[in-house]
C-alpha cells in the first residue's frame, strides 16, 4: 500500500527439487523447477556428474523424522482473504498518520509465505515441516519547514494472525512515525573511537555480524575465518554468552528440521567469553569429526545449503540497563539498525544506525544523524564491560544474506556497554 | 537481431507460453496485461586449494503477468508453463485485482508509445553455452593456481569459481508490444587469503565478467591481481579520525555513482525518498560530474533495446557538468510527478518501477596516479562496507578500507575505519575525475577525488 491506497496486490507459486550430490568435499548441484518423474530423474543426473567414478544405484529405506513443532500455527496470513489483509495495512496507515500533521506520506507492506519442504538424505533420513512466515513492514515520511526524515519499523515471524494480536499494526504504524519525527531534530553524530551502548532487542545484529558469521563452519574448514582453531580460547569478555537458538516459538529464525534433514538444537558458541564450537553443516562436520548441528540451511530448492545462522542471542546479564547509561560520560546510544555486514577473513564489521542518541553525563541528550558503526568482532566484544539483565528478542524483520543466498534470521541481546567502538559521524570536534 | 537458430526456437516457444497467458488473461476480464516469460541456463563450478567444491548446473523457466481491471493491478508469478496451469494462473492474477485500489497511474503506455523496432545490441554469445563443466573447472583451476604461485603469503583460498549463464525472454502487452530478447554473461572470480600478524585474515579478490568470452581478462592474471590485493593489505591499521581528502578508486567510486541512481530514480523521487527529489535544474555535483545511462552501449552489461513497458531504450543524460537534468522515469513515475517517461522502467511483467540500464559517470582526461598529487595526507579507498546511506537525507556513512596517501603517493594499508560526508556535499566536492572508465559492470565510474570527508578511525 502506497499513500493510503493499495498499488497492487501480487503473489506467485513456486515449487521444485533440488538435488544434492557429496563426494569427499566436492559437491554437484542441480534443480528442476517441477515435480515430474522425469525432470526430477534429469536433475538427478546432472548432479551427478561430479561422480565421475560412476558406480550402481541402490535403494535406500527412508524412515520419516518426528519433528517438534515450534511454530504451530492455527490459521496461516497466506489463507486470510485479501480484504482482511488490506486492512491490516489501513490500521497501520492510519495510526502512522495520526502521530502528527508532520507525516507527510506512508507506505506499508505485508508479505505471508506458506513453505513445504521434505528433505531426504542417501542416509535414510526423511524429514517433512511447513515453514510459515509473515512480515508487516511501514515506512513514514515526515517533513519539517527545512528537512525530510524517515522511520520505518517492521516484524513478523512464523506465525499467524496472532502475531497481531500481540504486536499491532497500529504499533508499527506509531514506531515508524516516532523514528521519522524524532530524526527531525537529529545532529550530526560523532566522529572516532567512543563508548556505545546497545539498546536490547535490534542490537543483536552487532553479534549476527561481529561474532556469528566467523563462526559458521564452512569459513573454519576453508581456515579463511579469524575464529579457526580458537575453540577454548577467549574471544570475548566473561559476560558474553552467545547461543544460535533454532527453537525460539515463532521467530523469524526457527527452524523444525535444517536443509539436510538434521534436528538442530540450541547451541551454545560462546560461554563466559570463551568459545565453545561452531555452527556445522553435514560437510563441514565429517570434515572435523562433529556432529552437525542442524546449521545447514538454504534459501530454496535452487540453492545448496550452508552453515547458517537461525536465531542468535547475547543472554541477559545482571546489570540495570539505566545504570549502565549512566556509566557512560561521553558516548551514543545505539538502538535501531538497518542492517550490517563483515569481512569474515580480517572480523571487521559495520552496522548501520537508524535511531541513536548521544549519551553525555549519563543521560540521554540529541538524536543523532544515521551513521555507520565499526569494529573488529573479536576486539569488540573483549571490550563488553556492562550486560543488562533486559534480554529482548528483534521483532522478526531480518534476512541474512551469504553467497547471494538469503534467509530469514532471528537476533536478540540485553542493553551491552561495549567500552571501545568507531562511530563513523561527521563531527570530529 | 542476430541470434543462433537453436535461439530463436526458445523465443518463439516463450512467445506461445506468453500469448497463452495474455489471452487467458483477456478472457478473464483483464482490460491491460502485460506477460514477461524467461528462461536461462545457468553453470556454476567452483574449486578450492586445487579440488573440485561445487558444480552445479540449472535450466530455469517462468513467467509473470501484471493484469490490470478497472484501474485495479495485480501481478503474479509461476514456473508450471503447462498451458492448464497457465489459464488458471492468469484467471487468479484477474481476480486478485479485484482486492486492489482503483489507481488511474498503473495504465500502460499508450500502444502509440511502444516501440516496433529494435537495435542490435550484441548481448548474446553462443560460445557461452557450449562451455562445459570440465573447461569451467580447468578455468578456475588456473586462476587459484596463479593466486598461490604469485606470493607466498597467500596461506589459503575462498575459492575460486567460473560461472556462465545464458538467458532468453519475452515480453507481450496488451498494447501490441512484442520484444525479444537473449544475452550470455560469464565470469571468474578469485579469493586469496594472507595471514597476518596479528591473526588477522586479509582477503584479496578479484573478478573478471563480461558478455562475451573473449573478452574475459586471463585466469591468470585474476588470480594474480586477486593476491596481490590481499598481500597489500597485510599489516593494515587504522588512520587517526580526521578530516582528509579521498580518493576512489573505481570499483569504490562506482558504489558512489549507485547512490546517485538510487536517489535519481522516479520511485524514490515520488515516495519521497530522495534529497535530489526536488532539484531538477539544480547543480547537485561540481562541474567535473555528468553521469549518463546509456541503454544502448553494444555488449554492455546493462544493455536493453527497449524497457519494461514496452517503449524504445534511450540515453539519458542525468547529471550534465554538475546540473540534474532528468530522472529516470517509467509511466507510472512519470504520470505521479507530472513528467515524461525516459524510457527507463525495469523488469516487465510485474510491478513496474524504475531501473538503470549501464549508468556511469563520465571520464575526466587525467591520469588515475595524478589524483594523488598534492595530497600531503589523505585516503585511498579500494573497499567500502554496509549499507550506510538514507536517499530520503543524502547522509552517508560507510566502513572503508584502502591506503593511506602521504606525500602525493600511495603509503600503507588502512582498515577498520569509515568515511562519511552528506552526497549532497560530496558529490560538489569532486575536485578530479580520472581517465580510467571501463564499462564491466552496470554501474561504472572512473576513480575520482573528493575535496575532504571525515575519517572515522583511532
Amino acid at each position: 500500500m502506497e499513500d493510503g491506497r493499495v498499488r497492487t496486490v501480487g503473489g506467485g507459486v513456486d515449487c521444485g527439487v533440488g538435488v544434492r550430490v557429496v563426494l569427499g568435499a566436492a559437491v554437484g548441484y542441480a534443480y528442476a523447477e517441477s515435480l515430474e518423474p522425469e525432470q526430477m530423474l534429469a536433475a538427478a543426473k546432472t548432479a551427478s556428474q561430479v561422480a565421475v567414478a560412476g558406480g550402481g544405484t541402490v535403494a535406500v529405506a527412508v524412515k520419516r523424522k518426528r519433528l517438534a513443532d515450534h511454530y504451530p500455527v492455527a490459521d496461516e496470513v497466506v489463507d486470510v482473504e485479501g480484504a482482511a489483509r488490506v486492512a491490516l495495512l489501513r490500521r497501520a496507515d492510519k495510526a502512522a498518520r495520526k502521530v502528527s500533521r508532520k507525516i507527510v506520506r506512508v507506505d506499508t507492506s505485508l508479505v505471508a509465505v506458506h513453505k513445504e519442504i521434505l528433505v531426504v538424505g542417501s542416509d535414510g533420513t526423511m524429514a517433512y515441516d511447513i515453514q510459515p512466515m509473515v512480515r508487516i513492514g511501514v515506512s513514514a515520511v515526515a517533513k519539517s519547514r527545512s528537512r525530510t526524515e524517515t522511520g520505518s519499523s517492521g516484524g513478523g515471524g512464523r506465525r499467524g494472525l496472532d502475531y497481531f494480536d500481540e504486536v499491532s499494526p497500529e504499533d508499527h504504524g506509531q514506531e515508524a512515525a516516532r523514528i521519522a519525527i524524532v530524526n527531525l531534530d537529529s545532529r550530526p553524530a560523532p566522529a572516532g573511537s567512543m563508548p556505545v551502548v546497545l539498546a536490547p532487542g535490534d542490537s543483536g545484529i552487532l553479534l549476527h555480524e561481529a561474532v556469528g558469521h566467523g563462526l559458521e563452519a564452512d569459513f573454519i574448514r576453508k581456515r579463511t575465518s579469524m575464529y579457526t582453531d580458537r575453540v577454548g580460547k577467549s574471544v570475548a569478555s566473561p559476560l558474553v554468552t552467545v547461543v544460535d537458538d533454532p527453537s525460539l516459538t515463532g521467530s523469524r529464525g526457527s527452524i523444525n528440521i535444517d536443509d539436510e534433514g538434521v534436528v538442530p538444537r540450541e547451541h551454545r558458541l560462546i560461554v563466559g567469553g570463551k568459545l565453545r564450537g561452531y555452527m556445522q553443516d553435514r560437510i563441514s562436520s565429517k570434515h572435523f569429526g562433529a556432529k552437525p548441528t542442524g546449521s545447514g540451511r538454504r534459501e530454496s530448492f535452487r540453492e545448496v545449503p550452508m552453515p547458517r545462522m537461525t536465531n542468535t542471542l547475547m543472554l541477559a546479564g545482571e546489570d540495570d540497563p539505566e545504570d549502565i547509561i549512566r556509566s557512560v560520560d561521553k558516548g551514543i546510544y545505539a538502538k535501531k539498525f538497518s542492517g550490517g555486514q563483515v569481512n569474515i577473513s580480517n572480523g571487521d564489521f559495520v552496522f548501520s544506525l537508524t535511531e541513536g542518541y548521544l549519551i553525555e553525563k549519563g543521560k540521554l541528550t540529541a538524536p543523532l544523524k544515521g551513521v555507520n558503526l565499526i569494529g573488529n568482532g573479536p576486539q569488540a566484544l573483549t571490550t563488553v564491560s556492562r550486560v543488562g539483565h533486559d534480554f529482548e528478542l528483534s521483532d522478526g524483520m531480518w534476512t541474512c544474506g551469504k553467497d547471494g543466498q538469503s534467509v530469514p534470521v532471528g537476533v536478540g541481546m540485553p542493553t551491552v556497554k561495549l567500552d571501545k567502538l568507531t562511530v563513523g559521524g561527521t563531527n570530529v570536534g | 537481431m542476430s541470434l543462433p537458430r537453436s535461439s530463436e526456437r526458445i523465443l518463439d516457444e516463450l512467445a506461445g507460453h506468453a500469448e497463452l497467458a495474455l489471452a487467458a488473461a483477456k478472457a478473464a476480464g483483464a482490460e491491460h496485461a502485460e506477460v514477461a516469460a524467461g528462461q536461462g541456463r545457468d553453470l556454476e563450478v567452483s574449486v578450492r586449494e586445487g579440488s573440485v567444491e561445487l558444480v552445479k548446473e540449472a535450466q530455469s523457466h517462468g513467467l509473470s503477468i501484471r493484469v490490470i481491471t478497472g484501474d485495479r493491478v495485480a501481478t503474479s508469478s509461476t514456473t508450471d508453463l503447462q498451458p492448464d496451469a497457465l489459464r488458471r494462473f492468469a484467471a487468479t492474477a484477474v481476480e486478485m485485482a479485484s482486492i486492489s485500489e482503483a489507481d488511474p497511474f498503473a495504465l500502460p503506455p499508450d500502444p502509440k508509445e511502444l516501440t516496433r523496432t529494435f537495435v542490435d545490441l550484441d548481448l548474446f554469445d553462443v560460445r557461452t553455452d557450449r562451455i562445459t563443466a570440465a573447461r569451467g573447472v580447468k578455468e578456475a583451476m588456473r586462476a587459484e593456481k596463479a593466486a598461490f604461485k604469485q606470493d607466498r603469503r597467500i596461506t589459503a583460498s575462498e575459492g575460486a569459481s567460473f560461472s556462465r549463464s545464458s538467458g532468453h525472454s519475452v515480453l507481450l502487452t496488451s498494447g501490441g508490444f512484442c520484444g525479444r530478447t537473449a544475452g550470455t554473461y560469464q565470469s571468474i572470480v578469485v579469493q586469496a587469503i594472507a595471514d597476518d600478524a596479528d591473526g588477522k585474515k586479509r582477503n584479496g579478490a578479484y573478478w573478471t565478467g563480461s558478455r562475451f568470452l573473449e573478452e574475459l581478462e586471463p585466469a591468470a592474471e585474476v588470480g594474480r591481481e586477486a593476491a596481490r590485493r590481499a598481500v597489500a593489505s597485510l599489516g593494515a591499521t587504522q588512520l587517526p579520525t580526521g578530516v582528509y581528502p579521498i580518493v576512489f578508486d573505481r570499483e569504490a567510486a562506482r558504489a558512489i555513482v549507485g547512490l546517485v541512481a538510487s536517489c535519481v530514480v522516479g520511485d524514490a523521487v515520488y515516495r519521497q525518498r530522495s534529497y535530489l527529489g526536488e532539484r531538477l535544474g539544480d547543480t547537485i555535483a561540481s562541474a567535473k560530474v555528468t553521469i549518463v545511462d546509456d541503454p544502448l552501449l553494444p555488449r554492455g552489461p546493462g544493455s536493453r533495446a527497449y524497457d519494461g513497458e514496452g517503449r524504445r531504450a534511450r540515453k539519458n543524460t542525468i547529471v550534465s557538468r554538475g546540473v540534474l537534468q532528468s530522472f529516470l522515469l517509467d509511466s507510472y513515475s512519470a504520470r505521479k510527478l507530472g513528467l515524461k517517461p525516459t524510457g527507463s522502467a525495469g523488469g516487465g511483467g510485474g510491478v513496474p518501477h524504475c531501473s538503470t540500464s549501464n549508468l556511469y559517470l563520465k571520464a575526466g582526461r587525467v591520469d588515475p596516479k595524478s589524483l594523488l598529487r598534492g595530497i600531503d595526507r589523505g585516503l585511498y579507498v579500494t573497499r567500502m562496507m554496509g549499507f550506510g546511506f538514507d536517499a530520503t537525507t543524502g547522509n552517508f556513512s560507510r566502513g572503508a578500507e584502502g591506503f593511506a596517501i602521504e606525500n602525493g603517493e600511495l603509503a600503507g594499508p588502512v582498515g577498520e575505519i569509515t568515511i562519511s560526508r552528506n552526497l549532497d556535499e560530496l558529490l560538489k566536492g569532486i575536485d578530479a575525475v580520472a581517465n580510467d572508465l571501463q564499462m564491466r559492470t552496470s554501474v561504472a565510474s572512473p576513480s575520482f577525488r573528493v575535496d575532504q570527508m571525515t575519517v572515522a578511525g583511532r
